[in-house]
């Protein structure tokens, strides 16, 4: 008897990405719906897409979905959480959306140290407004807004979310991963149960980085992108844990039970 | 009933609570603290009560837009400038259908202005205020009565036609105290299938107000409309005060209201029949109810906290069919009913 391998998750609806050939966000949805049918929690999931490329992640995901305005998506997503404590809540934002125009929403949710989780895509670029420079656009990177390059004095330098959050004592479990290879997306898709089941276990935020391939705004084909991340990207974005407080917070809450 | 006095601003706090608002997320500003406060102090003892003090006036309508998604009674508070960064999260309530109270402590403005009482936030409350071709009811209170009664009305009206609700007063109603009765909330009638609780076995949800398809954004913008007539035709509310016999009637709401009673009290005892006309939804406007008036008085007075909002309306009700004058005190300046008086009386004599 044939025996099943491979499928589509059963939290993926059938419908085809419109993202860009290329694109992390298609590798990134599809991690995000194995995890949320591994750990069983399609049924009780609440994801709040973005303004940004994943826009339309309401059109992907099987779960109940909330769309946020422009980066308040950690807002949204807590006024979600806090309503309903039970229910498994993530928000799914690209760099200008957490970065930029929702930092203020983004920091003080991992401050408070809200039981969410944010899945983060940085591709140092702005997607679907058509290749502006984001606040992890890379020193000299041009973009359709820095035609010379992005410049230190004029532009500042690219945000670093991982390291920034990991100086606050809310947040519980940061990493950051990319998915430019079969590897580094078995690392991304571990990081992001990780992350869903810090959430499970109720203790805390937890937020996943995703150094994501552009091709379309990057002008480069889908093999340079991937190479781009391993020799530019992650050299300014390095990868790795960040933060990791799940043990600890684990053991103060299970001696209180 | 037990009659209680407390001020303005822990009315509405109480009478969200009672009316069984659970979620509340609010940002420090002044003339409204109070509110956030009793907020803080009470969610806390009542069961599933959710009080976040937020990191600005946009997470915090960011929030209340979650929770209500998620079927919380959800109220959110602030004053003019603070309201102003709320546009963004209101206009996306309204489009997407989430039931909400946001209550706006006026004061003197624009800009960061001043926080002494005022209204010069009429428009932006009446005309949608944020992006796009929406509607916002507008509860103006006039008493502390009123700030209790109307306040649970909102949560109800917001549940019934899925669209945000504004309680619309100014730092003098918030601060000050009078006594009042707490009447009996009804059950909540809000249909579980509005919210996203997750999908269980079954199918999912989405909430989203992108709508890229032009036609379908377009439907969707006259069922909003469709709503927003209907609600124009039954929700329309307004007081009359010695109309009876009135040769000269004011117009007034909230504050200006109050002050218009006691100027009319002065000029009666002197003889001239005035009268008050007090819209008390602003949005809806009782415009038809004051163009019926207008078949029997010719002669009015509009009188505002600013320097001429609620006026347009007035126009637009009483243009061809009576005399329209006009009385502002902008910025934060709340005049004395004698100075009110001192101007009607100039205008009941001009008219005759």
């Amino acid at each position: 008897m044939a025996k099943k391998l491979f499928s589509r998750p059963k939290s993926l609806k059938e419908a085809g990405f419109h993202y860009c050939p290329g694109c992390g966000h298609s590798i990134t949805h599809r991690l995000v719906a194995e995890v949320i049918d591994e750990l069983g929690i399609r049924g009780i999931t609440i994801g709040v897409p973005p303004a940004g490329c994943a826009v339309l992640a309401y059109n992907y995901f099987d779960v109940d979905m909330l769309e946020a305005q422009h980066g308040r998506g950690p807002a949204t997503a807590t006024g979600i959480k806090r309503a309903l404590p039970d229910r498994i809540v993530f928000s799914y934002q690209g760099d200008g959306d957490l970065a930029a125009i929702g930092i203020a929403e983004s920091f003080h949710a991992a401050n408070r140290g809200e039981n969410i989780t944010v899945i983060f895509i940085n591709n140092a670029v702005y997607g679907m407004t058509g290749g502006q420079m984001a606040p992890t656009t890379m020193l000299d990177q041009k973009t359709t807004t820095t035609p010379a390059g992005r410049n230190k004095t004029l532009d500042g330098y690219p945000v670093k979310v991982c390291e920034t959050f990991s100086q606050l004592k809310g947040p519980t479990y940061l990493e950051r991963v990319t998915v430019n290879s079969p590897a580094s997306v078995n690392k991304a898709k571990k990081a992001i149960k990780k992350a869903f089941q810090c959430q499970m276990d109720g203790l805390g935020f937890s937020l996943v980085e995703i150094l994501s391939p552009c091709p379309t705004n990057w002008k480069m084909t889908s093999v340079a992108a991937c190479k781009w991340i391993d020799e530019v990207m992650s050299k300014e974005f390095p990868l790795g844990v960040f933060k990791d407080n799940m043990a600890a917070v684990k053991k103060p809450a299970e001696a209180a039970s | 009933m037990t009659k209680v006095l407390m001020s303005g601003n822990n009315i509405i706090g109480e009478a969200a609570i009672r009316a069984g608002c659970r979620f509340y997320a609010g940002y420090p500003i002044t003339p409204q603290n109070e509110l956030t406060e009793y907020m803080a102090e009470h969610m806390r003892t009542v069961e599933g009560g959710v009080f976040i003090q937020s990191e600005s006036e946009i997470a915090a309508i960011h929030m209340i837009v979650g929770a209500s998604s998620a079927g919380a009674r959800v109220m959110t508070s602030s004053s003019s400038p603070g309201i102003s960064l709320k546009q963004e999260g209101i206009s996306s309530m309204a489009a997407n259908e989430l039931p909400g109270v946001i209550v706006n402590i006026m004061r003197g403005s624009p800009g960061l202005g001043n926080i002494r009482p005022s209204q010069g936030d009429y428009f932006q409350a009446t005309r949608g205020g944020g992006h796009g071709d929406y509607r916002t009811i507008v509860f103006a209170p006039a008493t502390c009565q009123e700030l209790a009664d109307l306040t649970m009305n909102a949560f109800d009206l917001a549940d019934i036609y899925r669209t945000p609700v504004m309680i619309l007063a100014d730092g003098m109603m918030g601060q000050m105290m009078e006594p009042v009765v707490f009447k009996k909330p009804k059950p909540r009638q809000y249909s579980e299938k509005f919210m996203l609780r997750g999908a269980g076995q079954g199918k999912s949800k989405f909430i989203r107000s992108l709508i890229l398809d032009a036609i379908d954004m377009e439907e969707h913008n006259w069922k909003l409309a469709r709503k927003y007539q209907i609600i124009t035709e039954k929700e329309t509310l307004h007081e009359e005060y010695k109309t009876e016999d009135a040769e000269l009637v004011i117009v007034a709401y909230g504050t200006a209201a109050r002050i218009a009673k006691g100027a009319i009290k002065r000029l009666r005892e002197n003889g001239m029949k005035v009268g008050l006309f007090r819209p008390i939804t602003l949005w809806p406007f009782p415009e038809l109810k004051l163009r019926t008036l207008s078949k029997k008085v010719k002669n009015y007075l509009v009188f505002e906290l600013s320097t001429g909002q609620m006026l347009d309306d007035v126009r637009l009700a009483l243009q061809g069919y009576a005399d329209i004058g006009f009385h502002g005190r902008p910025g934060g300046v709340v005049p004395t009913p004698a100075e009110l008086a001192n101007v009607a009386a100039r205008h009941y004599e001009k008219a005759d």
